[in-house]
């Protein structure tokens, strides 16, 4: 058996000293880790990729004739865009792999140390902000190539990709909040479903001067219309400010409900123990 | 705040779930420098004393400082000073030994530089060589063990709780860990807070051992001090027949502390095992074939027995009320 020895540096180097890091250190270190395990995780980046550009491209074979003839000057495939876009970001977690901590026991390694425990998951949701903008960047490029133009120009584009992205992290956390509240990954799974009625509800495939009466009051009710109009308004029309103002008071209201629901839960996981 | 000289120090501590009062009334003094085992059942509460004096868990009732820190007023202070390494080791399969632990650097606040040379120092420390650059996840059990004691100790802590840290162990990486332990303590002067259910590992490392049992302290001392108790010498007689009837023939022998039947077997507690252990014989004689007799010094579960009743065997508390042994499951 070879017996270890403890190095003669113990003794001689002076002795670090822990200290808190910055909120900010803290966050960074945490996203760092998450951003370096996607590339180990594609699973988790292509679906949304994959589901974001088949409904591109299904949404616009589907209803390009029927639309483009019946209502003047309109362009399906810039009004499928953001769709499309929220399809696939909307889907853009890291809650599954919080699940994966709490069951291997690194969510307490992580508690033991001086962190900030608000830090652990805007960590975890900087990773999701990066990667939903990092899913968003290839739609757009291949919208443009089927011949959508930005109607608000290369910053209006990044204020797009910005706006998807900020959205993508308002509805991580319910995710989020599922993951410490379950430590269960079936139901952080199903935590997208909770999109579908806020999608379909909405004037996600028609505008919604097209939608029926009783739709039409749902969709003025659902923050995802404002959304996507403020989305629609880069593409279509150029810097339309109350559309924008309207869509992020729309993805702030979800953040704020999402946000809640999550520093609970991790109020919760952390007293629990 | 305590006095510096104590590491940890726990005044009526009282951890309950729902009811059920898994830590009742726990006092502790671990003065700095002190290997001190926490000995007991699963299930007797040893975990869930270490989450508490390790912040995981707020006390329900009661008090604990570590490191001169109110756990449940100072968590922070007190997370800065202590390394922990639980009962199960708490690794991302996914990361590289080297981004845990330059991570868990990170997190304590180190610079690059003081990261780069606690991993040299620590690299050296576990000595699992080349693999500190491959996956967790392919690490044996015994690498991770190590690995996630050196994560715990990448800022230089002042108490090192170790929950459990040969459970599942093969014999030679426990023998391993047995020495790291004991050098941490030697070379470092580490406050070193230990569970384990094997008596012989309390014995081995603990300078003094806390018996646990049903969430309350039964006993505390050096082991010597704890054997002694007992009594200087164990004489086991394996009998064919009752070893209870058997019992009360040799308790009145002069030189013999107690008796205590366990299943087919005879466990005498005697001043002097040598000087007694011929009578013994001739007295088990006459009610029972005797088909084994050992003497042996006490071990830390004659003392587990005296005291509780019952014995630890493969981590589970065992009773002798029958003379089948049960096992008895204690809910965590």
């Amino acid at each position: 058996m070879s017996v270890i020895s403890i190095p003669a540096a113990f003794d001689q180097a002076p002795a670090v000293r822990a200290r808190p890091a910055s909120l900010g250190r803290d966050v960074m270190s945490i996203a760092g880790r998450a951003l370096r395990a996607v590339p180990r995780e594609l699973e988790t980046v292509i679906p949304p990729i994959f589901i974001a550009l088949f409904f591109f491209i299904v949404n616009i074979g589907t209803l390009q004739h029927l639309t483009e003839s019946h209502l003047k000057s309109f362009d399906i495939k810039a009004f499928m865009l953001p769709t499309a876009i929220l399809i696939g970001v909307t889907g853009v977690s890291r809650a599954g792999s919080l699940v994966l901590d709490i069951q291997d026991g690194y969510l307490d390694r992580l508690l033991l140390t001086p962190v900030s425990r608000i830090a652990i998951l805007l960590g975890h949701m900087v990773a999701d902000v990066a990667i939903a903008c990092a899913l968003t960047i290839p739609i757009l490029v291949l919208s443009v190539i089927l011949g959508v133009s930005i109607e608000a120009g290369l910053i209006g584009a990044l204020v797009f990709i910005l706006i998807a992205a900020l959205w993508c992290l308002a509805f991580a956390g319910f995710g989020y909040a599922i993951a410490l509240k379950t430590g269960n990954p079936a139901a952080v799974n199903s935590a997208f479903l909770l999109f579908f009625p806020f999608l379909f509800m909405t004037s996600s495939y028609v505008p919604r001067s097209q939608l029926s009466g009783w739709l039409n009051t749902i969709a003025a009710w659902n923050p995802v219309t404002y959304l996507l109009e403020g989305l629609r308004s880069l593409v279509t029309t150029g810097w339309q400010w109350d559309s924008l103002l309207k869509a992020v008071l729309a993805i702030a209201g979800v953040g704020v409900l999402s946000m809640s629901l999550c520093l609970a839960a991790l109020r919760g996981r952390t007293r629990r123990g | 705040m305590h006095p510096t000289d104590t590491a940890i120090k726990a005044e009526g501590l009282v951890r309950r779930f729902n009811g059920t009062t898994a830590v009742d009334e726990v006092d502790l003094d671990i003065p700095r420098g002190e290997i001190y085992g926490f000995l007991g059942p699963n299930g007797a509460g040893k975990s869930t004393t270490v989450r508490v004096l390790c912040t995981l868990l707020t006390p329900s009732a009661g008090r604990a400082f570590v490191a001169g820190h109110d756990v449940a007023d100072e968590p922070e202070q007190v997370r800065l000073r202590i390394g922990v390494a639980l009962q199960e080791a708490a690794l991302d399969p996914k990361q590289t030994g080297v981004q845990l632990l330059r991570l868990q650097g990170r997190l304590y606040g180190l610079s690059r530089r003081e990261i780069d040379r606690r991993l040299g120092d620590l690299a050296q420390l576990i000595d699992i060589g080349d693999a500190l650059d491959r996956p967790i996840g392919t690490y044996s059990g015994g690498m991770k063990r190590r690995l996630d004691v050196a994560a715990a100790l990448v800022h230089d802590p002042e108490v090192l709780f170790l929950d459990e840290p040969t459970t599942g162990l093969d014999p030679v990486s426990r023998a391993r860990m047995w020495e790291e332990v004991r050098r941490l303590n030697d070379e470092l002067d580490m406050t070193i807070f230990l569970t384990t259910q094997y008596l012989e590992e309390a014995d081995e490392l603990a300078d003094r051992v806390g018996i646990i049992n049903d969430g309350r302290l039964v006993a505390e001392g050096a082991p010597a001090t704890l054997k002694r108790a007992v009594g200087n010498d164990v004489i086991v007689a394996r009998l064919d027949g009752t070893a209870a009837a058997a019992a009360e023939r040799v308790e009145r022998l002069p030189g013999v502390h107690g008796a205590e039947p366990r299943g087919d077997e005879l466990v005498i507690t005697a001043d002097d095992g040598a000087a007694t252990i011929g009578a013994v014989a001739v007295a088990l004689n006459n009610v029972a074939t005797v088909r084994h007799l050992t003497l042996r010094t006490p071990t830390l579960d004659d003392v587990f027995l005296e005291l509780t009743g019952n014995r630890i065997e493969n981590g589970q508390r065992v009773t002798d009320e029958s003379d089948n042994n049960e096992l008895v499951e204690v809910a965590s």
